[in-house]
C-alpha cells in the first residue's frame, strides 16, 4: 500500500472531475459540493467512458458516454446497470491530496 | 496479489456466478474455469432448439472464447478436475494438471439419469442432456426411422418434438398415466397430449420400461406388461441426479447434492457448491433461476461483500413445449381444501385455472395462453386474496384485451423469472434508453436472456410503451426523478419567483436531491438561459461534457474539433489553415461531416484550446444543443436547375442564428429546388426554392425517429424566410422540453397550433424581439476560451501524471 501526494486541494474544482495517471493507475478525482474527495478508477465499467468528464451530483457520477451512475463512494454503478469501478482512498492534509495504491 | 479462485464446471451457473464476481471487482482474483465439454459457455436450455432445428450451436453460447480472454480467466475446455487436495489448496485435472486456488467453486451441474435396466448400455442408447447427444440424435436421425423416448417430462418431450422434425417415427413412454404430472394438472396434459398427437407423437402411458434389447445395437423396448415396441434409437429422458462424484471423492459433504449453507459454503473452507450440483435447505434445483440467485449471493460473499443470504427460491414454470404455451406455479393441483376457477375452451385448446385455499391464491395453471403468468406468479408470492384477481384472466385469449395485461401488472412484477427481471426495470430501460427491440432489451436489462419464454411478455411491453407514449404510462412528464413537477410548472415558478441559478431552483422547489442529476441540471441550465439572456451565467459544472467542453466527446475519450464554415462554403486558405493544424496536432483523422464540414477527430482534451487558437475560425457549434449547420446545394449560381441562390441564403440563416441555443440540436437545409440535394426534407428547418419564392419545411428529422418535414408555409423573400425561422426557432426554444426534437415538438404541439402562433404578426414581431435579445447575447465560446487562462486550467488540464513514489 503507497500513499502518494497527488496536488492541491485548489487545484480540483467542486464537482468538476479531474483526471491523473499514477503509474499504470488512471484515476478520476472529485470534490463535491459537500468538500469531500474521491478518486475512482477513470474508466465506467459499462464502455471504460472517461469518468472525470461526468456531471458529479452528490456522491454520484453519471459517465459521459451512456450516463452511467457510478457512486464515488464504494464505485457501484446504480440500477439498473451493473458493475464496479475500484475505489482508492482519499486523504487530504495540509491542503495537500494523498491517494492510496 | 491477487487471490486464485478456480471454477470446476463451465456450465451455466458457474460462468453466471463469475461474471457477477467480474462486475464486482474485475482486479480481485485471477480466475481458472475447467470445463469437461469442449466448448465455452452455452446455454442449455436451447439443446432442443438445436436439436429442432432453430438454433445452431453459436447461437446458443452464452460467454464466447473472447469473453473469457478479455476478462482474462482462463479456460481449460475438455478437461476434467479428478482431485481437490484442500489441505493444499490445489485441484488436479485428468491431464496431470495441477492448480492452486485461494478460492473454489464447484459447479459440476448433474449427469442425465440412466435407467438400470438390460440393455441400457446398448449403442443407439443416449440421453439428452449435451451438444454431443444432440449431435448423435441428429446423426442417428440420418440412418434410422423409429425412435423411442422413456420421460413424458418436459426434456422428453422436447427430446421427441427434435426427433419429429428430424423425420424420425417417435413413440413417447411415460411411466404415468399423464404426461408432465409435475407442472401440469390432468386436464392441462390432456390437452397437451392431444396438441402434440396432433403433431404425430404416438404416446405409450402406464408403461413401465423392463429392458432394451437388440444384437449389436438397440432393436426395441419391452416392458413389464410383457408387451413390446420396435425402436432403433432410444433417448432416456428420466430426470438427472447431481454430479457429486468429485466432491464425495474429495471428502466434502455430500446429500443428494452437494450441501450448501445459506452462503452456499460446503462442509470445506474455502470450497464453495452452485447450480444442479448444490443441495441447499434439502432442495437440488433444476431450474435456471434459482441457479442464478445463488450465483449473485456467491459472488458476493466471495468478493468480501456478504449482503443478503440465499434463502431458497419460489419455482414456478413457464415453458413452451412444442409451440405450445404451459404455465404452472404453487400448489397448482385440486386438492382438499382447495377451491378453483377454471376457463376450459376446448374449441381454442386453452385452459386457465386458479387454486384458492382460504380465499388466497396459492397455484394456478395455465395452458395455450400463459401470458397473466408472471402476475399470477406475483400474486402467489404476495399471497392476494382472490378480489385481486381480474376477470379479464378469464376473458377468451383472442378478445384482445392485450395492452390492458402488460398495463394492469405492478412494476416489481417480474417478467423474465431466469434473471429477475421486473415489469419496472424492463420500463425504465426502454424510456431511458429508447429501446426498440426485444433484442434491445435483453442487451440492457437481460430480460428474455436465458430460457426466452417471457420474449412474449417483453414485445408486449415494448408495443404497450412506444405505442402509447407519454399518454398512459407516464401520466405525468416530470422534468426527472428528482422532482415531481412538470416543465411548465418549473418554468412558471422560476419566472413568478425570479430564481436565477440552477441550485436556487433546486432548492426552493424541493428537490428530492440536493444536486439533481444528469437530466435535470442540463435541462434547467438551458431553461434558466433562455428566460434570462444575457443575464444567467451558464454552470459548466451542469453541463453535459460536449457543451461544457465545446468538442464532442468520442467513445475513446478523445475529442472532434468541427470550425464553422457557413453554408459548407469554404476556402483554400481555411483548407490550408486546417491540413497544417490537423500535421501540427497529429490529429488521426480528418473527415467530412453529414453537414458538410469538416471534423477533426481524435484531438486529445488538453490539446483543445490551443488547435482552436491555431484554427483561428469559430465554433461550429457540433457538439451543441444549438444551431449547428446549414446545409446548402449549389443553387442557381452553379446548377443548371437551380431556380434560387440557395448558398447565399443558407450562409445568411447560419450567420444569423449562429450560436443560438435550443432544446435540442437543431439542423438546417436551404435547397434551390424541389430536386432537394441538400435534403432539406429531413431537418429541423428545411427550405426550399420555388419559381418565385421558396417553402418552408418544419419538424423534419433524418435521426432515430426518420420525420419527413411538414410544410409550413410558402413565401416570396429571403426577408420573410428568415423571420419565419427565427420566429419557429423562437417558439420551439420557448415551448419545447428539453431535449424534445423539432420532430417530436411538432408532433407534441400540433403544426395547425404553430401556425396559428406564427402567422399571427403581434405574436411573431414579440418572438422576433426575444430571439434577438438572446442573439445578442451570444460569443463564440472558443475565443472566449483561448482567451481565458483560468478557464483552460479549470476545465481542460488534468492534473500531471504523478509517479507512484510514495509519500513521505
Amino acid at each position: 500500500m503507497a500513499k502518494v501526494e497527488i496536488g492541491r486541494i485548489d487545484q480540483l474544482p467542486k464537482r468538476l472531475g479531474k483526471r491523473v495517471r499514477v503509474g499504470n493507475h488512471e484515476l478520476a478525482l472529485f470534490r463535491t459540493g459537500d468538500g469531500r474527495v474521491y478518486a475512482v478508477e477513470n474508466r465506467c465499467p459499462h464502455k471504460g467512458g472517461d469518468l472525470s468528464q461526468g456531471i458529479v451530483s452528490g456522491e454520484y457520477v453519471f459517465c459521459p458516454l451512456h450516463d452511467w451512475k457510478i457512486c464515488l463512494k464504494d464505485g457501484r454503478a446504480q440500477a439498473p446497470d451493473e458493475g464496479c469501478v475500484k475505489t482508492y482512498r482519499v486523504a487530504v492534509e495540509d491542503g495537500s491530496v494523498y491517494v492510496e495504491l | 496479489m491477487k487471490r486464485k479462485l478456480v471454477l470446476v464446471g463451465n456450465g451455466m451457473a458457474g460462468v453466471r456466478c463469475i461474471e457477477e464476481i467480474v462486475k464486482l471487482d474485475r482486479e480481485a482474483f485471477e480466475i481458472t474455469i475447467f470445463g469437461s465439454e469442449p466448448h465455452p459457455n452455452y446455454n442449455r436450455i436451447l439443446l432442443s432448439t438445436v436439436l429442432q432445428g432453430d438454433t445452431s450451436i453459436e447461437e446458443m453460447t452464452l460467454n464466447s472464447w473472447e469473453w473469457y480472454e478479455q476478462n482474462g480467466i482462463r479456460l481449460f475446455a475438455g478437461e476434467t478436475v479428478t482431485d481437490i487436495d484442500h489441505e493444499e489448496r490445489v485441484v488436479r485435472t485428468d491431464r496431470g494438471r495441477v492448480v492452486e486456488y485461494d478460492e473454489l467453486i464447484l459447479a459440476t451441474g448433474s449427469n442425465p439419469f440412466i435407467l438400470p435396466v438390460p440393455g441400457a448400455d446398448l449403442p443407439g442408447v443416449t440421453a439428452f442432456r449435451n451438444i454431443q447427444d444432440c449431435e448423435r440424435m441428429i446423426e442417428y436421425a440420418k440412418a434410422y426411422k423409429k425412435a423411442a423416448v422413456i420421460g413424458g417430462g418436459l426434456l422428453g418431450l422436447e427430446a421427441a418434438r427434435g426427433l419429429l422434425n428430424l423425420g424420425m417415427d417417435v413413440d413417447v413412454i411415460h411411466i404415468f398415466d399423464y404426461l408432465m404430472e409435475r407442472q401440469l394438472d390432468p386436464t392441462a396434459s390432456k390437452l397437451l397430449q392431444r396438441e402434440l398427437e396432433k403433431q404425430g407423437m404416438n404416446f405409450l402411458l402406464r408403461k413401465e420400461t423392463a429392458e432394451l434389447f437388440g444384437d449389436g445395437r438397440v432393436e426395441g423396448v419391452r416392458f413389464k406388461d410383457g408387451t413390446e415396441i420396435a425402436a432403433d434409437l432410444v433417448v432416456m429422458a428420466v430426470g438427472i441426479r447431481p454430479n457429486v462424484d468429485l466432491a464425495r471423492r474429495s471428502g466434502i459433504a455430500v446429500n443428494r447434492g452437494i450441501v450448501v449453507n445459506d452462503y452456499l459454503e460446503t462442509s470445506v473452507p474455502h470450497v464453495y457448491a452452485v447450480g444442479e450440483c448444490a443441495e441447499h435447505r434439502g432442495v437440488v434445483y433444476g431450474l435456471v433461476a434459482p441457479l442464478y440467485e445463488q450465483g449473485k449471493v456467491l459472488a458476493e460473499a466471495i468478493c468480501g461483500r456478504k449482503g443478503k443470504p440465499y434463502e431458497g427460491s419460489v419455482v414456478s414454470t413457464q415453458l413452451k413445449v412444442s409451440g405450445v404455451d404451459v404455465f404452472s406455479a404453487g400448489e397448482f393441483m385440486d386438492v382438499e381444501g382447495t377451491e378453483s376457477i377454471k376457463l376450459y375452451d376446448e374449441a381454442r385448446s386453452v385452459y386457465k385455472k386458479v387454486v384458492v385455499r382460504e380465499g388466497k391464491i396459492v397455484g394456478a395453471v395455465l395452458f395455450g395462453d400463459t401470458k397473466e403468468g408472471r402476475k399470477l406468479l406475483a400474486m402467489i408470492e404476495r399471497g392476494d386474496s382472490l378480489e385481486a384477481l381480474s376477470l379479464s384472466l378469464f376473458a377468451p385469449a383472442s378478445s384482445g384485451g392485450k395492452g390492458s395485461l402488460v398495463a394492469a401488472m405492478a412494476d416489481a412484477d417480474v417478467v423474465c423469472g431466469c434473471n429477475g427481471v421486473t415489469k419496472g426495470a424492463i420500463c425504465q430501460a426502454i424510456a431511458e434508453y429508447g429501446l426498440k427491440t426485444v433484442a434491445e432489451v435483453r442487451d440492457y436489462t437481460n430480460a428474455s436472456r436465458s430460457c426466452g419464454g417471457c420474449k412474449g411478455l417483453v414485445a408486449e411491453l415494448l408495443e404497450h410503451m412506444l405505442g402509447e407514449e407519454a399518454n398512459r404510462y407516464a401520466v405525468k412528464e416530470t422534468i426527472c426523478g428528482c422532482t415531481d413537477l412538470s416543465r411548465e410548472e418549473v418554468l412558471e415558478a422560476i419566472k413568478e419567483k425570479r430564481l436565477m441559478t440552477v441550485k436556487e431552483v433546486m432548492s426552493v422547489l424541493g428537490w428530492k436531491n440536493e444536486e439533481g442529476c444528469s437530466k435535470c441540471r442540463p435541462a434547467l441550465n438551458y431553461y434558466l438561459g433562455m428566460l434570462y439572456p444575457g443575464e444567467y451565467e451558464e454552470e459548466a459544472e451542469s453541463l453535459f461534457v460536449n457543451e461544457r467542453l465545446h468538442a464532442n466527446i468520442q467513445a475513446d475519450g478523445t475529442y472532434s474539433v468541427v470550425p464553422r464554415m457557413y453554408g459548407g462554403v469554404t476556402t483554400a486558405e481555411q483548407l490550408r489553415n486546417i491540413a497544417d493544424v490537423a500535421e501540427k496536432y497529429n490529429v488521426p483523422m480528418i473527415k467530412l461531416t453529414g453537414g458538410q464540414r469538416i471534423d477533426l477527430l481524435g484531438v486529445k482534451k488538453e490539446d483543445l484550446p490551443r488547435i482552436w487558437a491555431d484554427l483561428g475560425m469559430p465554433s461550429g457549434y457540433a457538439y451543441a444543443k444549438a444551431l449547428r449547420t446549414v446545409k446548402t446545394c449549389v443553387g442557381k449560381q452553379f446548377c443548371r436547375f437551380g431556380t434560387q441562390d440557395s448558398t447565399a441564403l443558407g450562409i445568411r440563416m447560419e450567420q444569423t442564428f449562429e450560436r443560438l441555443k435550443t432544446p435540442h440540436k437543431v439542423k438546417m437545409a436551404v435547397s434551390a429546388c424541389p430536386r432537394n440535394c441538400a435534403e432539406s426534407g429531413m431537418k429541423d428547418v428545411g427550405v426550399v426554392g420555388v419559381e418565385g419564392g421558396w417553402e418552408i419545411y418544419v419538424g423534419g428529422n433524418g435521426g432515430t425517429h426518420l420525420r419527413a418535414a411538414d410544410l409550413l408555409c410558402t413565401v416570396k423573400t429571403e426577408e420573410e424566410v428568415i423571420e419565419m425561422t427565427g420566429a419557429f426557432l423562437q417558439y420551439y426554444r420557448e415551448s419545447a422540453h428539453y431535449l424534445e426534437r423539432t420532430s417530436k415538438w411538432v408532433e407534441r404541439v400540433g403544426l395547425e397550433h404553430i401556425r396559428e402562433v406564427l402567422f399571427d404578426v403581434e405574436t411573431r414581431r414579440a418572438l422576433l424581439e426575444r430571439l434577438h435579445k438572446a442573439l445578442a447575447a451570444t460569443k463564440d465560446p472558443w475565443r472566449e476560451i483561448v482567451e481565458n487562462e483560468r478557464l483552460q486550467q479549470t476545465l481542460f488540464r488534468d492534473i500531471g501524471d504523478k509517479e507512484p513514489v510514495p509519500a513521505k
